[in-house]
């Protein structure tokens, strides 16, 4: 007997051989593409203080190190970071629990005290976040940690796009004078969040 | 050994890995750097950035206090 098969049976077969194979393939070319594409992150910093420079940067630097695609936006408070002197950044004991107050000089035992000074006492005191920022700062330097122009320089000879925010630009009565050149561009957030989309990390700081 | 050894005692996070990069840029393919580093997180971000970027990790050894890597630029 002469069995011809017909097309719902092709089709059957050829349906059960995809399922079969395909989340397979579909996996290898997925983790084939993984590996060949760098990774990509995005970084909106908002925060203009000596404290929060910290992070957008080192995040942004070290995936640049390892050779990811890199973009950050800076808008309100965080656009102060692409300003061309960055000696004015400070940071404040006020509001801020969390800050170890520790003295970056003298013996070691006097190192480790953690003073914990009283809001109430430091408001009293002109200057005192200028104070506390230079402790700070000498923190940051007895310890071998990057400065934020270090950084930032980082950065950018590693490739990070760096994205400055119009609006904020406008808002503070800043002009792009008083910013690196090597801002890439001044763009709103229609812009930016496709960018964020297709990023596989995407950060708020 | 190594064609190039890069300093970084005393330098903590990230600095490390952002030296190591630079340097490596400026050498040949297959070129040997030594890193000599003191940060302890250096050990595990060494081997990721090995791992990231595709240099080669050649040795990872504790020499007394300090940590010194061995890289083969791709």
């Amino acid at each position: 007997m002469d069995l011809k098969p017909n097309d719902a049976v092709i089709d059957e077969l050829i349906k059960r051989r995809l399922d079969e194979i395909l989340p397979q393939k579909i996996e290898q070319a997925l983790a084939e593409r993984r590996e060949k594409t760098p990774g990509s992150l995005t970084i909106i910093a908002t925060k203009g203080t000596l404290d929060w420079a910290y992070p957008p940067f080192i995040l942004g630097s070290t995936a640049a190190a390892l050779g990811w695609n890199v973009s950050m936006f800076f808008t309100f408070y965080g656009l102060q970071l692409l300003r061309k002197d960055l000696s004015f950044l400070k940071v404040s004991p006020l509001g801020n629990p969390g800050m170890p107050m520790k003295m970056p000089f003298g013996p070691e035992w006097f190192q480790h005290i953690n003073w914990n000074i009283p809001n109430a006492l430091q408001s009293v005191v002109p200057g005192f976040e200028s104070l506390a920022s230079t402790l700070m700062k000498q923190t940051i330097h007895n310890k071998g940690v990057a400065t934020i122009p270090e950084l930032r320089e980082a950065a950018i000879e590693a490739g990070v796009n760096l994205i400055g925010c119009q609006m904020t630009v406008d808002l503070f009565g800043f002009s792009r004078e008083d910013f690196i050149p090597e801002v890439k561009e001044y763009v709103g957030a229609a812009t930016f969040l496709p960018k964020a989309r297709d990023a596989d990390v995407s950060l708020f700081i | 050994m190594a064609d190039v050894v890069l300093d970084a005692k005393g330098l903590n996070c990230p600095l490390p890995i952002l030296r190591t990069k630079k340097t490596l840029q400026t050498m040949q393919p297959g070129g040997l750097l030594e890193v000599q580093a003191t940060d302890p997180g250096s050990v595990a971000d060494f081997e990721s950035f090995c791992r990231q970027t595709g240099n080669q990790l050649i040795s990872s050894i504790k020499e007394g206090d300090v940590y010194k890597f061995v890289l083969k630029r791709k």
